[in-house]
């Protein structure tokens, strides 16, 4: 099994690498690109074989650690 | 007056810290983070660096070394605790103060000195700072714009907590005196119970006029105030 978490930063915090991306493509010509958010992405490779559990325990780890809830929204999906 | 300077791998203001609070008279040990207590400490900075070479996000990996558990209880007995630049993001993510830092506006990782104003001298912090004095620090972080939701900005302002702005030359808190894009140029702020503290600039880098500035020096006097007002049986 394997965890894929997505970190984004939340919509109300200033994002300037999100910016800067969004500044660049449309500099370079791109059509139709809005806002860009720039995040994080994590695999995290599991060993066990209990679906339910390990999400437990990594929605536990993504609102302790690897996310700050002030500033980051995760999403965390388990195959 | 005994300091605790925390060492995390890849702290580097952690020997400017001791240097800066043995000069001014007072004593100061190291203690690495794998540590379970403080010993006999009578405050704590939580040093500038990179602890964990900011792995995951500035702060994230330092709050949990075992240090950490014993400053949270020292932080709950009422200890002063001040949290410089990297210490001010570790003190932030391991909830001891509200908020987050987060990249700079500029994304440029800014080094220059600014000027701070007290918006309160009623804190351990600040008590000795003279009223319109602006503080004269320097900063270097990439990482240091601080952002909090508008109802904890509001309980910041409410409660006096916000306890330094970047400001111009003229003491105003305006745009261009902001390096960073930090909320109303909160540069740094303490905690409800007022015992612990954080800032992104830094004062023990500010203590001795071969640097260009002493105006760090106002800030550990403050704190070495508050020590002595608190504990006078222990003084006499």
């Amino acid at each position: 099994m394997k965890a894929k978490i997505i970190i984004t930063p939340k919509k109300a915090v200033l994002d300037p690498q999100g910016k800067t991306v969004q500044n660049a493509l449309s500099h370079m010509g791109y059509e139709g690109i809005g806002a860009v958010h720039v995040g994080k992405y994590l695999e995290v490779e599991l060993t066990g074989n209990d679906q339910e559990r390990a999400r437990q325990q990594l929605d536990d780890a993504c609102h302790k650690f690897l996310s700050n809830p002030v500033i980051e929204d995760y999403r965390l999906e388990i195959e | 007056m005994n300091f605790a300077v925390l060492q995390f791998p890849a702290s580097n203001c952690d020997q400017d810290a001791v240097h800066a609070v043995q000069m001014l008279g007072h004593s100061a040990r190291l203690v690495w983070h794998k540590e379970s207590a403080l010993g006999d400490a009578d405050a704590v900075i939580v040093p500038g660096g990179f602890s964990y070479g900011d792995y995951l996000r500035c702060g994230a990996i330092a709050r949990f070394s075992p240090v950490m558990n014993a400053v949270q209880q020292f932080a709950a007995n009422g200890g002063f605790v001040l949290g410089i630049c990297n210490g001010f993001q570790v003190l932030c993510e391991a909830g001891l103060l509200p908020g987050a830092l987060i990249r700079n506006r500029s994304l440029q990782f800014r080094c220059e000195h600014v000027f701070l104003k007290t918006l309160t001298t009623d804190s351990p912090f600040t008590s000795q700072i003279p009223a319109g004095k602006l503080l004269r620090l320097p900063i270097a972080h990439g990482e240091g714009c601080y952002f909090a939701d508008p109802e904890t900005l509001a309980a910041l302002r409410a409660g006096n907590r916000i306890l330094w702005q970047y400001v111009n030359a003229a003491g105003e808190p305006n745009d261009e005196a902001n390096p960073n894009g930090a909320l109303e140029n909160i540069a740094g702020l303490c905690n409800e119970r007022r015992n612990v503290a954080g800032l992104m600039p830094h004062p023990e880098r500010a203590c001795e006029s071969i640097l260009g500035s002493t105006d760090g020096c106002l800030l550990f006097e403050s704190l070495v105030h508050a020590f002595k007002n608190r504990a006078p049986a222990r003084a006499a």
